[in-house]
């Protein structure tokens, strides 16, 4: 052992195998330096120990321990056990659940080390970033997780014996077709209590006083007063429209839902909204679990409560998971977001306490800071993939992972590079990049804009076409006729071009049977 | 602080649920699939579960997605080696840009098959689906080959695990009020009183009283045990047989010189499917294997199908060989009797009138059902085989003529491998349906 010991230096065990003892040995350990050297702050921590088997079933209800029925999720863990038994795939050493407690899954196959890496990557990374990033505190609540989950497979339970399970597989297969757009993207300005009313009022009522002028009395009105609003204004503001949650349109607004099937649409768009922080935080989230297992696993290593054969093992399978091959690899498939998380963890760590020229002109503020932990904490906490990558995306990590840009036209017969790692390009790449993680433009921009409510009961959606990239016809015709259902009437989904107003392709559903049965 | 729980032995198959909607979702297809893998199947994995791919059109789950193609598209990519800004590359075939796709590709694009497993039990069920046994209730027998066991009462000997507690206290302390047995409060009582005396030593004669009495007291309580043997109760439990139908299947075939190697192979696919098709019904079933060329006799599996023999071919002789054992062992009131018989359709001319008598009047009536399956050479088109007058053979002629009696006769003519199993669920199929369609067809 070339280092030994400040703070123990006896290895905290040895040999593969894992026993409960050695996993509380080892989480006192990590625990020591998670909290108090790198300052993590978390939900207190359930680990589970599991079966393969058991892992299977986990993938298939999207990684909570307990999930409504439905046969989509039959139908994904058909096809993981296919890919798994044939050797395809292999399984995830780790499912860390956002809830408080949190909990995370160890599988019982897995050594001592590989525990030990899933303990400090999980339980430690993954529960620091659920419980600060402000995505996750504004939009998901892990103390009431688990109970609602409760809740909603009940609920749904009794649905099937009541109703039927065509009927109620209906109503989810529709909603499963829109739970992308069954999501608050902004926080929605709740309604005043009455204390607060009192003292808007107030307020109100002191300001007039204060900038009371009675010349105000004599300007000449406009003829006719305030009857400015068409029709369709009205109609706009009566329905709260334009909304881009569907689900949360249709759920309060459907005229011939039953109250049975309003609550289940809202159950799958409470689970859309409990999954919307994950979707836009990938990069960031498994590099914070990334950094903490490496920064974790090599103070122990330092301190000689890690083995030389242990920290080999645990490196062996942390190269494997940052491992980005290039664009022209039969490998790539993407940017590995563990990759580009870690590696821009390390960077941060790097800009901090050691920097460049280069970085102090480009990380004013970050550069030479000295605390990385702090600035590490300070990002986890107030950045998504999106806006993480445009702050803190370095010209010596562009360098690195050798990015560049690639514009491509469709009307063009080739494609462009549009930039490089050089020093015209660093902007230009990151801010590409960025846009990259931005969901708001992976994903269509739809809304609903009108529903003729003298006439035919039509339903109008606007699909704003951005970079002339129309939705995929097929699957638009699906799930529009899957919307139609719900809505009970015809429904039109216009795509018009976000930049010229031209209107590009309209898709006109009527419905094929009506799912509300009127009353309840 | 933590928790760790282990869940291990918590029961798995959590997504059962979920994998029997998905079932049922996709049941038409999975069933097409299920038939169509077992046509290429070997005879030996007929009953096993396997690999399964199904189109993915009805399993869809669409969601509202920018197409993959078309438009002005951007892709950050790493691992750039000779390009500079302003470069144009061609485009890589079948678009996405380098395997680009940023979120929406990931699911499954849906573009080829969708492959999974289907289990063992899962398979046979889809294979089956929709057959039935004619006449299945007719007669059934109680054969004890499994028993259950229940609570019935209770015993005064048994295993410990199965000590009835409540009982043998409740015995126990009946018994020791009876019998008077001093309770702990008494001597208790007694032994203080006497060590109070002896302390003041003052009252003697209530002393040498007391202690007389409790010497009598210790002396009640060493005689009458606080738990007698005969206190003690177990459970009872009662093992009652639990009825199960059984079935034999009798194997018969032609195994004279004609039959080519072909013509047993189909014969041993159709009767495969009779022997799962049993199994499933039948808690019970036998096989027996009788092949004949101008004399019958039973033989075991592999001879049956195996062993060549040369001969002539008298049918008639099968049939009597399969009327001594039923005699022997297969009481007809006991035993549901199912026959295949698998042939070419040759006979000695001289055989036909007792071959039709023989079955006509023995072993027609004592059987639930008789398939007879006239296997052709591979080749033959089904077409001109099926063709009606076109050329019937002897057997087939024989048995034609005394079908119209007889319900439980079933003949069908198989040229083709892949004609085993649609004859077998037109043989089997509910109520009838299949029948009619395949007649018209």
């Amino acid at each position: 052992m070339s280092v030994t010991a400040l703070d123990g230096g006896i290895p905290l065990y040895t040999g593969a195998d894992w026993d409960y003892d050695k996993v509380r040995r080892v989480y006192d350990a990590i625990e020591k330096v998670a909290l108090g050297e790198m300052g993590l702050d978390i939900y207190t921590n359930q680990i589970e120990v599991i079966t393969s088997e058991q892992m299977l079933d986990a993938y298939s209800s999207i990684g909570m321990p307990l999930f409504y029925k439905h046969w989509s999720f039959g139908k994904h863990f058909a096809r993981d056990e296919a890919l798994y038994r044939t050797g395809q795939r292999g399984l995830a050493y780790e499912i860390v659940i956002n809830s408080n407690p949190c909990i995370s899954y160890i599988m019982e196959e897995n050594t001592m080390t590989m525990q030990t890496l899933v303990i400090a990557h999980a339980a430690f990374g993954h529960n620091h970033f659920f419980k600060n990033n402000y995505l996750f505190k504004q939009w998901t609540d892990a103390d009431g997780i688990l109970d609602y989950l409760s809740f909603a497979k009940s609920y749904i339970a009794k649905c099937e014996e009541r109703y039927g399970q065509v009927l109620v597989e209906r109503v989810l297969d529709a909603a499963h077709a829109l739970m992308n757009h069954g999501v608050h993207r902004y926080p929605r300005r709740r309604g005043l209590d009455l204390r607060n009313e009192e003292k808007r009022e107030r307020e109100r009522q002191e300001y007039n006083e204060q900038t009371f002028n009675d010349l105000w009395r004599t300007v000449p009105t406009k003829a006719g007063g305030a009857a400015g609003l068409s029709d369709r204004d009205r109609r706009r503001a009566l329905l709260e429209l334009p909304e881009e949650n569907i689900l949360y349109f249709l759920e309060k607004k459907a005229p011939r839902l039953a109250g049975w099937q309003r609550e289940l649409l809202r159950i799958v768009r409470h689970v859309a909204q409990y999954f919307y922080p994950q979707r836009q935080t990938k990069v960031m989230n498994e590099g914070c679990a990334t950094y903490c297992h490496y920064r974790i696993l090599k103070t122990l290593h330092e301190r000689g409560q890690l083995t030389d054969g242990a920290w080999m093992e645990a490196m062996h399978s942390h190269t494997n998971v940052v491992f980005q091959p290039d664009f022209d690899d039969r490998r790539y498939g993407g940017i590995n977001p563990y990759a580009l998380g870690f590696a821009m963890m390390q960077d941060i760590e790097r800009i901090a306490t050691e920097p460049t020229v280069e970085d102090r002109e480009w990380f004013p503020d970050l550069a030479g800071r000295g605390d990385a932990m702090g600035a590490l904490r300070d990002a986890w906490t107030h950045y998504r993939d999106e806006s993480f990558i445009l702050q803190y995306l370095s010209p010596s990590l562009i360098r690195k992972f050798r990015l560049f840009h690639v514009a491509d036209d469709a009307r063009e017969s080739e494609m462009k590079v549009a930039a490089i790692h050089d020093e015209r390009g660093y902007r230009a790449v990151r801010q590409a990049l960025a846009r990259q993680y931005d969901i708001a433009w992976a994903e269509a921009d739809i809304q609903i804009v009108d529903v003729d409510l003298i006439g035919d009961r039509r339903l109008v959606l606007e699909h704003r076409v951005l970079n002339q990239v129309l939705l995929e016809e097929g699957e638009a015709k699906a799930v529009i006729q899957h919307l139609a259902d719900l809505w009970g009437y015809e429904v039109d989904m216009e795509e018009v071009d976000a930049e010229s107003g031209a209107r590009l392709r309209k898709i006109s559903v009527g419905p094929r049977r009506v799912l509300g049965g009127g009353g309840d | 602080m933590f928790t760790i729980v282990d869940r291990r032995l918590n029961p798995s198959g959590k997504s059962l649920a979920n994998r029997q909607r998905f079932l049922r979702r996709a049941k038409d297809q999975v069933m097409r699939a299920v038939r169509d893998a077992s046509g290429k199947r070997g005879i030996k994995d007929i009953d096993m579960g396997g690999d399964i791919s199904i189109s993915p059109d009805g399993i869809k789950e669409p969601t509202l997605r920018r197409a993959s193609s078309g438009g002005n598209r951007d892709y950050v990519v790493p691992g750039n080696k000779e390009f500079m800004s302003g470069d144009r590359i061609r485009r890589p075939p079948q678009g996405g840009g380098s395997g680009q796709g940023s979120e929406g590709a990931e699911d499954g694009d849906g573009q080829d098959e969708f492959r999974f497993v289907l289990s063992r039990e899962e398979f046979i069920d889809l294979f089956l689906e929709d057959l039935e046994l004619p006449d299945l209730a007719k007669r059934k027998l109680a054969v004890t080959d499994s028993l259950d066991w229940h609570r019935a009462g209770y015993s005064v000997s048994g295993s410990p695990a199965n000590l009835n507690l409540v009982r043998t206290m409740r015995n126990s302390l009946a018994r020791r009020i009876a019998l008077n047995r001093p309770t702990g409060e008494e001597i208790k009582v007694l032994r203080e009183e006497i060590d109070r005396l002896e302390r003041s030593g003052r009252d003697n004669v209530r002393l040498a009283e007391a202690r007389e009495e409790l010497a009598l007291l210790l002396r009640r309580t060493q005689r009458i045990p606080y738990i007698d043997p005969v206190d003690v109760r177990y459970n009872r439990f009662n093992a009652t047989p639990r009825p199960a139908a059984q079935a034999v299947m009798f194997c018969l075939m032609d195994v004279s010189g004609s039959m080519t190697e072909h013509m047993k192979d189909l014969a041993k696919r159709f009767y495969m499917l009779l022997y799962l098709f049993l199994t499933r019904r039948y808690k019970h079933v036998e096989v027996v294997f009788i092949r004949h060329t101008h004399k019958a006799q039973e033989v075991d599996e592999e001879t049956f199908f195996y062993s060549g023999e040369t001969g002539g071919t008298v049918v008639s002789t099968a049939l009597e060989e399969m009327q001594r054992v039923v005699a022997e062992r297969f009481p007809p009131a006991e035993w549901n009797i199912y026959a295949a018989q698998a042939s070419d359709g040759d006979n000695a001319l001289s055989d036909n009138g007792k071959t039709a008598q023989l079955m006509d009047q023995v072993i027609l009536p004592i059987c639930q059902y008789y398939a007879y399956i006239e296997v052709g050479q591979d080749g033959v088109s089904p077409g001109l085989a099926y063709g009606g007058g076109a050329r019937e053979t002897d057997l087939w002629r024989t048995y034609k003529s005394i079908a119209e009696g007889h319900p439980e006769l079933a003949m069908r003519r198989v040229t083709q491998r892949r004609e085993i199993y649609p004859v077998f669920r037109e043989l089997f199929a509910r109520d009838g349906a299949g029948q009619q369609t395949e007649a018209s067809a």
